[in-house]
């Protein structure tokens, strides 16, 4: 048996969350260090996966697969195993957690004049330790292939979020102290809330997969590497109305995840209230295993309700790509116009795993990759102002540019990538998903197309009345970023614009992928309406037929 | 030889980076750097235009192979580069003016103290139109597309501190983005057409398309170059550009990026040759245009606004003219680059009048400048000399060659064509005319600013008056040496086609009608501002001298029809949000809340309405008992 | 004498027992109303051993003795340490469900 290389990628981040937390509060640098090093210890395992993954022609669509009983009365098993989204996705993760902790530093400091029962209540190395479990629960959330095991994951990731949100504020918000504790209690209980109701169906329509192939299998199974071959096989072929209630059930919970329109507001709350980078993990981290989840499960188990479910689906899609962007648009708060900024891209995630082409999917993939860098580099420098400053409302700032040119140029680059520039991550994976989307429908492309130009709008507002202007008053001290800070950004940006520039890495690893799940669903890439002579130009077109 | 084309970007992309993340040590240096830097490329565009000199020309293609840049299963996006005849074209005039302008910024931006940062823009400028001009698909194209785009957007806002610049800068952007709306729906097209977006695929397989399907990548490209090129509907943009330093203007707002959409239409052209409405289009674009930026241009008394409006005009005779297929193709090029020498020179002279005038831009406060900046008057003398169409000046050359193509379209189309672009040349010479006068003659009218200062005009040095006589060189020779032999109609034929049509006027004619209309230009200037002092306050005027200068209520316009209703939109969206979405999911809370207050009350804590409910229980488990068995 | 009649005096006793509890608010005269219920339904159980010939009712109604003494000693406790606390004997005093 090989080395569970998996299980250690995740294991990791879990030790390094008892370690951490059992760390006395007093030394709390010690705890940070430690935080650190786990996180990097996870990256390292993470790479690791990524270089062990076979890219190559006919290689296996699930790898580094683990396979155990876990409970065996009730077929659950310990079962893992990655596609090209997968590894990709923890690969995110495990990158972005090292930077987050790094941003957050000095967040969950004890502040001078704060009440001891306060402090009780955020702990610094209980901050860090939460990240750490949320990062081995996603990582978990991503390499499970048993649905049962994946929805263990995927809802006890809601216990230590829901503690980073109500439990370490940011403390820029409006109002005195016990207005803002009362705030974060709401996010936190909204947010916990709106995800349990989607968890709770899920797991009745978990349950009732597993009845649902209990009727036709020699026995009852939740693995998801099992139900495929028992579907290609063609021994398992789920009722027509099963099937549809079962993917009822899968979406709305992954829709309330990612989220999608109308089940999004507990986003700006969650986000506005938290820390930057506990924002950033909700975004960039703990939404994609919405998006992945739809790509995964929604479409691999119930191809044909997909496929009934797809106008519905485009079209909150499209309405969440609009409506995001023009409430954010109408935001007068940093994290929360960055927070709608953020479900519009979700919806443009969306738009392409359910356009079912091979641009639409892998761009989708790469978006959620790409939406993860280039969101952590916007909110984590916001995160970096508004420390600053002490407020989020983008009114009470102007002129930053002159006093802390870096910090403005980093927030410039950020803003940019988020509203995808040419040159940059996000826009590789934004026009893949546009042209994925327009080859089979023509009119859902192009009204999402108008969302190229409405993130202009709000990025570039969000630019010109923070950084430009004459300098507001109380700012004309303002320091420009640190070595810390700079030194958290600068990676990130660096990372957004190389994936830009080359994002061969990365779509050859999930090309593969997506080829499986359109077979899944059985669909094919439309066409031509001109069949291109054989242009010798391309070799890497050539590669791929 | 291939591999210089990346080279060719290479040196200024490179110049951005070190100058933007090099930090201050480099500030002492940076200019210089950024400015040898635009140097090598132009040394490099010249050896790569003397080695395709030397080949045939069928055979004057080079292309170079990078790497593969996105694949996804159909969609393979490269890159990868071509350098045809067209494309050399645009990079000597990008790289040839942009290292002049790299030059005389180093002088205009003398005492600003972020120049550094400017030098590091302007390059990332001219690496990102060279990957415009340079690419061999439309997805890389793109890149520069947006690329230019936000170059543009950081010169304009160069001064952040100003508010009006930040504005204008995010209006020029966002304004920018529409059109680039258009050119993502052109490829998405080309890609569903044809499955793919390169040159090498599309063009070729144009011929034999649906014209449907044609048309609609036409308008869309169309849109794309309306954004860029500040053609009527999305023109709006450019006149607040000028919020930008003058170099800038000089360099994108006049010579190089706003010409790109006549380069994407022209790159294009086996498309639009194919789909006739699309043409049509593109047409009446370059001809409304060109009389709205003539119009506009005769109005301001801002120098830089009214050379604005003049370029939107220039730019829509080369609209037109490539809208009129092979007749026009040649000529919309050669008047680009011949507006590319004379309209940077005219900026650049404008920078210089600023320069001596305390950065005053109201032409109305200017007068009798000749005597003291005479070389700025002689360049920029020159320049208007060529943009108005002086016998044997470049611009006499290249925009009659247009007004002859228009008149070839033939029948009530090519009357009406040449009739509107003869009017747009008497206005070009009246507006022209009336900026020279009320700079360079007449009285001085200059006061002292709101500080007291007094300006002292002066030339400018020499790092700024070189770059200009360059430029007023070119501006006198380029149309002579081009319409030698018609050698650069015959350098683009390989890639524009050419063809002729039957003019009912002869070449001739069409020379002495433009040269009489310039005349009538001139002489009804000099009747409204040579003969008689002129006014330090402009004069209220008729209703569509107020309406002309408030850019012919192109602002008011999209206020009412677009910024204000997305507002409200925004505005109502959010209440809706919070009210609506947010609502229904506080109100299902507040429900649950308020039946869980309702059945709290059951439980009183009195033993005796426990002992009355438990009665009450007990008798209705009898009741149903009994019920039962009796049914 | 028809044991029915047995039945009807069980179901009156009952009857004025379930009221007193509804009814009073002593605490001491609420228990013994609650005793009177019980030994209601004793009489029935006896008189339906008569009438069955079996004896199970009536080993039933010993076990309802039995509980309900249990019941008198742990009742009679609370009532004295809820007078002691409150020094009222009114059920409707002690009705925050603590001491």
């Amino acid at each position: 048996m090989s080395f569970p290389l998996l299980t250690a990628t995740a294991l990791a981040p879990a030790i390094g969350a008892v370690a951490t937390a059992a760390v006395p509060a007093a030394r709390r640098t010690v705890a940070k260090w430690l935080a650190l090093g786990f996180s990097l210890v996870t990256l390292g395992f993470a790479l690791a996966v990524l270089l062990r993954f076979d890219t190559g022609a006919g290689a296996d669509r699930f790898q580094l697969t683990e396979s155990h009983w876990w409970i065996r009365d009730f077929g659950m098993r310990y079962e893992l195993g990655v596609d090209g989204v997968g590894v990709a996705l923890i690969a995110l993760t495990a990158v972005l957690i090292p930077f987050l902790i790094g941003a957050g530093w000095n967040d969950a400091d004890p502040v001078e004049g704060e009440a001891p029962a306060n402090r009780r209540w955020r702990p610094t190395q209980g901050f860090f330790a939460l990240i750490l479990l949320v990062e081995a629960m996603v990582i978990m959330s991503f390499a499970a292939t048993d649905v049962f095991l994946f929805y263990v994951f995927f809802e006890a990731m809601l216990i230590p979020m829901y503690f980073l949100i109500g439990g370490f504020g940011d403390r820029a918000g409006s109002g005195d102290e016990e207005g803002q504790a009362r705030q974060r209690t709401y996010a936190a209980v909204k947010f916990l809330l709106y995800n349990l109701v989607g968890g709770l169906v899920m797991l009745a329509a978990v349950i009732g997969l597993f009845v649902a192939t209990a009727d036709q299998l020699p026995e009852g199974t939740f693995s998801l590497r099992a139900i495929l071959e028992a579907r290609a096989s063609g021994d398992l072929e789920f009722a027509q109305s099963t099937e549809r209630w079962l993917f009822l059930g899968f979406f709305l919970a992954f829709a309330i995840k990612a989220p999608l329109w109308p089940l999004h507001t507990w986003l700006p709350n969650a986000m506005g209230e938290s820390t930057a980078p506990v924002a950033v993990l909700i975004t960039a981290v703990v939404d994609k295993v919405g998006t992945f989840a739809m790509l995964r499960f929604c479409l691999g188990l119930f191809p044909e309700a997909s496929h009934w479910a797809t106008p519905v689906v485009l079209t909150l899609a499209l309405v969440s790509i609009v409506y995001g962007a023009l409430l954010a648009i109408g935001q007068r708060d940093m994290k929360r116009l960055i927070a709608y900024a953020s479900i519009s891209h979700f919806g443009f995630i969306v738009l392409g795993i359910f356009a079912m082409t091979s641009q639409g999917q892998g761009g989708a993939t790469l978006y959620m990759i790409n939406h993860g860098i280039a969101t952590a580099a916007l909110m984590l420098v916001a995160g970096f102002l508004i420390s600053r400053r002490g407020s989020r409302i983008i009114a009470d700032y102007g002129g930053v540019q002159k006093t802390a040119p870096v910090l403005a140029g980093t927030f410039l680059i950020g803003g940019l990538a988020t509203l995808s520039l040419p040159g940059t991550g996000p826009f590789v994976s934004e026009f893949l998903v546009l042209v994925g989307t327009f080859s089979r429908y023509q009119v859902a492309g192009i009204v999402a197309s108008s969302g190229i130009v409405l993130a202009a709008l709000y990025v570039l507002i969000l630019y010109q009345r923070t950084m430009t202007g004459p300098v507001k008053a109380g700012l004309e001290k303002l320091p420009d970023l640190r070595v810390r800070e700079l030194a958290v950004v600068a990676p990130l940006i660096a990372l957004v614009v190389f994936l830009g520039v080359y994002p061969r890495p990365l779509t050859d690893i999930v090309n593969p992928a997506v080829e499986h799940t359109l077979s899944d669903v059985d669909r094919q890439d439309p066409a031509p309406q001109v069949p291109a002579e054989a242009d010798s130009g391309h070799e890497a077109g050539a590669e791929h037929e | 030889m291939e591999s210089l084309i990346a080279l060719l970007i290479a040196a200024p992309l490179l110049g951005a980076a070190l100058l933007l993340v090099g930090g201050r040590r480099l500030d002492r240096v940076g200019h210089w750097l950024g400015t040898l830097l635009a140097a090598v490329s132009f040394v490099l565009a010249v050896v790569l235009f003397f080695d395709l000199l030397g080949r045939e020309a069928e055979d004057r293609t080079l292309s170079q192979h990078l790497f593969s840049w996105v694949p996804v299963a159909d969609f393979q996006a490269d890159v990868a580069f071509q350098l045809d005849q067209l494309s050399m074209t645009f990079v000597l005039l990008i790289t040839g003016v942009g290292t002049l302008i790299h030059l005389y910024s180093v002088g205009y931006m003398e005492h600003d103290e972020r120049r550094r940062r400017f030098f590091g823009y302007l390059n990332l400028f001219l690496a990102a139109m060279l990957l415009l001009v340079l690419a061999d698909n439309y997805l890389l194209l793109y890149v520069g597309w947006e690329g230019v785009g936000l170059a543009s957007y950081l010169l304009i806002g160069f001064w952040q501190h100003k508010p009006s610049a930040a504005t204008a800068a995010k209006k020029a952007f966002v304004v920018n983005r529409v059109g680039d709306v258009g050119l993502s729906i052109a490829i998405f097209l080309m890609f569903t057409t044809f499955g793919s977006f390169a040159f090498d695929t599309v063009l070729p397989n144009a011929t034999g398309t649906s014209e449907a399907t044609l048309t609609g990548i036409g308008l869309m490209l169309l849109l794309a170059a309306c954004g860029k090129s500040a053609q009527v509907p999305l023109q709006s943009w450019l006149g607040d550009a000028m919020e930008g330093p003058t170099s800038v203007s000089a360099l994108i707002h006049a010579a190089t990026m706003v010409t790109a959409g006549v380069y994407l239409v022209t790159r294009s052209a086996d498309v639009f040759n194919a789909a006739p409405n699309a043409q049509t289009v593109v047409i009446t674009v370059g001809a409304v245009t060109l009389l709205f930026g003539a119009i506009v241009g005769c109005a301001k008394d801002d120098i830089k606004k009214a050379l604005a409006g003049s370029t939107m005009s220039q730019i829509g005779y080369m609209m037109l003219a490539a809208g009129l297929g092979p007749l026009g193709y040649a000529f919309a090029i050669m008047h680009l680059v011949t507006h590319g020498f004379f309209k940077a020179g005219l900026f650049l002279g404008a920078g210089s009048v600023m320069h001596g005038m305390n950065d005053e831009v109201d032409m109305r406060r200017y007068g009798g400048l000749r005597k003291h900046m005479p070389i700025t008057f002689a360049t920029f003398g020159l320049a208007y000399l060529a943009i108005i169409g002086f016998p044997y000046l470049s611009g006499f050359f290249s925009k009659d060659e247009i007004i002859y193509a228009g008149f070839s379209k033939g029948g009530g189309q090519g009357w009406l064509l040449g009739g509107v672009m003869l009017l747009g040349a008497a206005l070009t010479a009246y507006y022209m005319t009336r900026i020279m006068l009320l700079t360079f003659f007449g009285e001085k009218r200059w006061q002292p600013d709101a500080n007291g200062h007094e300006p002292h005009p002066h030339e400018s040095p020499l790092s700024m008056t070189v770059p200009m006589m360059v430029l007023a060189v070119g501006s006198v020779a380029a149309g002579f040496l081009f319409n030698l032999g018609s050698s650069f109609e015959h350098w683009l034929e390989p890639v524009t086609g050419i063809a002729h049509g039957d003019s009912p006027v002869s070449h001739g004619m069409v020379s002495i009608a433009a040269t009489g209309v310039m005349v009538i230009g001139v002489a009804g200037a000099w009747f409204q501002y040579g003969r008689r002092p002129v006014p330090v306050v402009a004069p209220t005027g008729n209703l569509l001298t107020r309406a002309a200068r408030r850019d012919l209520l192109q602002d008011d316009f999209n206020h009412a029809v677009l910024v204000q209703p997305g507002n409200y939109l925004t505005r109502g969206l959010v209440y809706v949000d919070h009210k609506g979405v947010d609502g229904v999911v506080n109100g299902t809370a507040a429900a649950f809340g308020g039946l869980s207050g309702r059945l709290r009350r059951v439980q009183n804590g009195f033993a005796r309405s426990y002992a009355v409910s438990m009665f009450g229980g007990v008798v209705l488990l009898v009741a149903a008992t009994l019920l039962m068995r009796a049914v | 004498m028809n044991p029915e009649n047995y039945l009807f005096l069980s179901a009156l006793l009952f009857t004025v027992g379930a009221c007193g509890v509804l009814l009073r608010r002593n605490v001491i005269v609420l228990f013994m109303c609650v005793e009177l219920m019980l030994n209601a339904a004793n009489l029935a159980l006896v008189t339906f051993s008569r009438m069955h010939g079996n004896l199970d009712g009536q080993i039933m109604a010993f076990f309802v003795m039995v509980v309900a003494a249990a019941e008198v000693v742990v009742g009679l406790a609370i009532i004295v340490m809820v007078f002691r606390s409150r020094h009222s004997a009114s059920v409707d005093d002690a009705s925050l469900m603590k001491l």
